[in-house]
C-alpha cells in the first residue's frame, strides 16, 4: 500500500560492487540499501562513476566483482525469462532521453505496455496519452523526438519509464536542462509518484535544489575513495558532515587551488 | 487479480462495484466488461465504487478516466477510492484527455502538394549549386596553398577508399571480364569469330565498363560512408561545432574527401581495366584462343585514345561520389533514420548521377570522335 516501511527488506541491495573499465577501478567494493518507496539520490563530482554505478543497478553492465540484486533478484546472474522479469519492474531514462527517433511520442510510450501486457489498442493509447500529459506533452503526441525540444525529450522518456508503472525508476540527471518551472514539476510528481503509488526512485543527479526537495537519503561518491564517502539524508548531512568535501559539494563551494 | 460486480440499485443507478488489484496485468478483463456494462445502459447514471480496489497504478486510473469519458461530464462517477489513488485520479481532466490534443495535420489537396514537391525539388538544386560553387572554390584554394590541405585525413580516407576496396574491384571486374567474354563468344563461335571477343572486351572494358563499375561500386561503398559520417557529425553537431570555431565544413570534410577520391578512383579504375581483360583472357583460353594472340588483337584495336576516354571520366566520377556523399551528409537532419536516409540517397542519386555523366560523355566523344 501507500505507506512505506523502512524496516522491511530493501528493494535494491548492491553489495561489494566493485567496478570499472579494464585496469581502471572507479569503484571498490561499495555496498549499500535502497529502501522501498523512497527518492534515493546518487551525487559525487564528475568522475567519480555515478553513472556507472548506475548502468550496474539496471544490470548494463557486468562488475568485476559484488552482486546488485532487484526486490530480492539478482539482477546480474538472471537470464532469458527471468531477466525480463526483473526488468519488468524497472525504467529507466537515460541522460539523453534515448526516444526511438523514427517513432512518435505516443508510439515510444505505447512500445513497452504493447510488449509486456495483452491490453487492447485503444486502452494503450489511453494510457500513453495520460502518461504524456503527466509530464505536460498531450499536445505533442503526434510529434516525432526530432520535432520537440531537449528538456521536452528527456519529459517524454521519462513517460515511456513509467509506461508500465515500474517499482522502480532510475533517472540520470533528470533535471539537467530543463527550466526551472518545468524542473520544479518534475520533482512534485516524483514525490507524488513516491508517496502515493510506492515508486522508488534512484536518481543521479546535481541540481541541489532538486535534492533538498525530493531526496529521501543521498549517497555521495568520491572519485579519490572509489566509493561512497557520505550517506543519509541531504539536509543534515548539510548542517553536520564533518567531511570537507561534502560541505563544500552541498554549500557549492570551489575546491582550493592547493588540494 | 482484479474483478466486477455489476448491480442497479433501487434509486436506478448502474453500480460497478471494483474490487483487488488494477494495474496494467490484471485489468484487461474488467476494463472491457465495465465498458460494456456502461454501454448497455445508455439511460441510467452509472457509479464506479472501488472502496474494495486495494492497489491502482497507472494502467488502473487509466481505466477509471477510460469509464469517466464514456458518458458526458457527471453521468459517471467514482466513489471510494482510497485518498492515495483519488490523488493520482485527480491529475487528469478526463474531458480534455478525450480532446485529442495533437491531431495530425490535414492533409494537402493534390495541386498543393505537387507544388510542395516541386518546391523541394527547387530547393534540392538550388542546394546543390551552391554546395558545387563552394566544393569548387575550396578545391581551387587547396590547390592554390596545398599547405592547407588536412594531409593526415586525407591519407587515411585514401586508404579506406583505395586500398581497402582493392578485393572487391577485383573481384567484380573479373568476373565482369568472365562473363562478358563467356557470353559474347559461344554465339560469335557460330561465325567462328570467337577472336572478335578479344576485341569486344578491350573496347567495352577499357572505354565503358570498368570505369562505370569502379565508380558505382564507390559510391555503394564509399559515397555511403561519407554520408552516414558527416550525417552522424552533423546529427552530433559536430558540424555546427567547426562552424562555430570559425572553420568551414567545406574545407575540413570535403575537400578531404574528394581529394582522396580523386587519387584513388582513376588508380582502381586502372586496376579494373587489367583484371577485367584478364578475365576475358582466361576465358578465352578455352575457346583454342592464346594468351598472345589475345594481346595483340587488343592492341590491335584499343589505341591510347580509347584507354584515355574511360581513366578521364574516372576523375569527373571521383568528384560525383564524393561531393554527393558529402552533401548528403551535410543535408542531415536529426535522428537515427536521418543518417540512414543520408546514406540512402547519397548511393541512389549517386549512382543515376554516374550513369547520367557516363551518356553525357558518351555523346561529347561522339561529337569529337574520339
Amino acid at each position: 500500500m501507500a505507506t512505506s516501511a523502512t524496516d522491511e527488506k530493501p528493494i535494491i541491495r548492491v553489495r561489494g560492487l566493485t567496478a570499472g573499465y579494464g585496469d581502471v577501478v572507479l569503484l571498490d567494493n561499495v555496498s549499500f540499501d535502497v529502501r522501498r518507496g523512497e527518492v534515493f539520490v546518487i551525487l559525487g563530482g564528475s568522475g567519480s562513476g555515478k553513472s556507472t554505478l548506475l548502468k550496474h543497478m539496471i544490470g548494463l553492465l557486468e562488475p568485476q566483482s559484488g552482486s546488485v540484486a532487484i526486490d530480492g533478484d539478482d539482477i546480474i546472474a538472471a537470464e532469458g525469462d527471468a531477466r525480463r522479469a526483473i526488468l519488468r519492474k524497472i525504467g529507466v531514462m537515460y541522460q539523453s532521453g534515448a526516444l526511438f527517433g523514427s517513432s512518435t511520442l505516443a508510439e515510444n510510450v505505447r512500445l513497452p505496455l504493447e510488449e509486456y501486457t495483452d491490453l487492447a489498442s485503444d486502452e494503450i493509447e489511453l494510457i500513453a496519452r495520460m502518461k504524456l500529459s503527466l509530464v505536460g506533452l498531450a499536445m505533442f503526441t503526434g510529434h516525432l523526438p526530432a520535432e520537440i525540444s531537449g528538456g521536452m525529450q528527456k519529459r517524454a522518456a521519462i513517460a515511456r519509464a513509467m509506461a508500465l508503472d515500474p517499482m522502480i525508476l532510475f533517472l540520470d540527471e533528470p533535471s539537467a536542462g530543463l527550466d526551472p518551472i518545468t524542473s520544479a514539476e518534475l520533482d512534485a510528481l516524483i514525490k507524488r509518484l513516491a508517496r502515493n503509488l510506492d515508486v522508488t526512485f534512484v536518481i543521479v543527479t546535481h541540481e541541489l535544489p532538486s535534492i533538498f526537495s525530493i531526496a529521501d537519503r543521498v549517497i555521495m561518491l568520491d572519485r579519490r575513495k572509489k566509493g561512497i564517502v557520505a550517506e543519509g539524508d541531504p539536509r543534515r548531512l548539510r548542517e553536520e558532515s564533518t567531511d570537507p568535501w561534502v560541505r563544500q559539494f552541498f554549500n557549492r563551494e570551489a575546491e582550493p587551488a592547493a588540494a | 487479480m482484479a474483478a466486477l460486480a455489476i448491480t442497479d440499485t433501487t434509486d436506478g443507478r448502474l453500480v460497478l462495484a471494483l474490487s483487488g488489484r488494477l494495474d496494467a496485468t490484471t485489468i484487461r478483463g474488467v476494463w472491457g466488461e465495465s465498458r460494456r456494462a456502461i454501454a448497455a445502459a445508455p439511460n441510467q447514471r452509472v457509479v464506479v465504487d472501488a472502496a474494495n480496489v486495494d492497489y491502482c497504478d497507472g494502467a488502473g486510473i487509466a481505466l477509471l478516466v477510460d469509464l469517466l469519458q464514456q458518458r458526458k461530464a457527471g453521468d459517471v462517477q467514482v466513489a471510494n477510492l482510497k485518498p492515495a489513488f483519488e490523488t493520482l485520479l485527480q491529475q487528469f481532466d478526463p474531458q480534455a484527455l478525450d480532446r485529442d490534443l495533437d491531431p495530425p495535420a490535414p492533409r494537402r489537396p493534390a495541386v498543393e502538394e505537387i507544388g510542395v514537391i516541386t518546391a523541394g525539388m527547387g530547393e534540392d538544386l538550388r542546394q546543390q549549386i551552391v554546395f558545387i560553387g563552394e566544393t569548387a572554390a575550396a578545391l581551387v584554394y587547396a590547390l592554390l596553398h596545398p599547405a592547407t590541405i588536412r594531409w593526415k585525413d586525407v591519407w587515411r580516407i585514401c586508404e579506406r577508399v583505395g586500398a581497402d576496396a582493392l578485393p572487391i574491384v577485383a573481384l567484380i571486374s573479373f568476373l565482369l571480364g568472365v562473363i562478358l567474354a563467356f557470353q559474347s563468344a559461344i554465339p560469335m563461335r557460330k561465325f567462328g569469330a570467337e577472336i572478335f571477343v578479344a576485341d569486344l572486351i578491350g573496347l567495352a572494358m577499357l572505354r565503358e565498363l570498368a570505369p562505370l563499375m569502379t565508380a558505382i561500386l564507390l559510391a555503394g561503398r564509399s559515397g555511403a560512408a561519407f554520408a552516414a559520417e558527416i550525417g552522424t557529425m552533423t546529427v552530433n553537431q559536430e558540424v555546427d561545432a567547426l562552424t562555430t570555431m570559425g572553420l568551414d565544413p567545406v574545407r575540413f570534410l570535403v575537400t578531404p574527401r574528394i581529394i582522396a577520391a580523386l587519387l584513388m578512383t582513376p588508380l582502381l579504375t586502372l586496376f579494373a581495366d587489367l583484371i577485367s581483360l584478364l578475365g576475358g583472357a582466361l576465358t578465352l583460353q578455352s575457346f583454342s584462343i592464346p594468351f598472345v594472340t589475345f594481346v595483340h588483337e587488343v592492341e590491335g584495336i584499343v589505341d591510347f585514345s580509347d584507354f584515355m576516354a574511360g581513366f578521364v571520366k574516372s576523375f569527373v566520377f571521383a568528384i560525383l561520389i564524393a561531393g554527393i556523399g558529402c552533401l548528403r551528409g551535410l543535408q542531415t537532419t536529426a535522428g537515427a533514420s536521418a543518417v540512414g536516409d543520408a546514406a540512402t540517397r547519397a548511393v541512389v542519386s549517386g549512382i543515376i548521377l554516374l550513369v547520367v555523366v557516363d551518356g553525357v560523355f558518351a555523346v561529347l566523344y561522339f561529337v569529337l570522335d574520339i
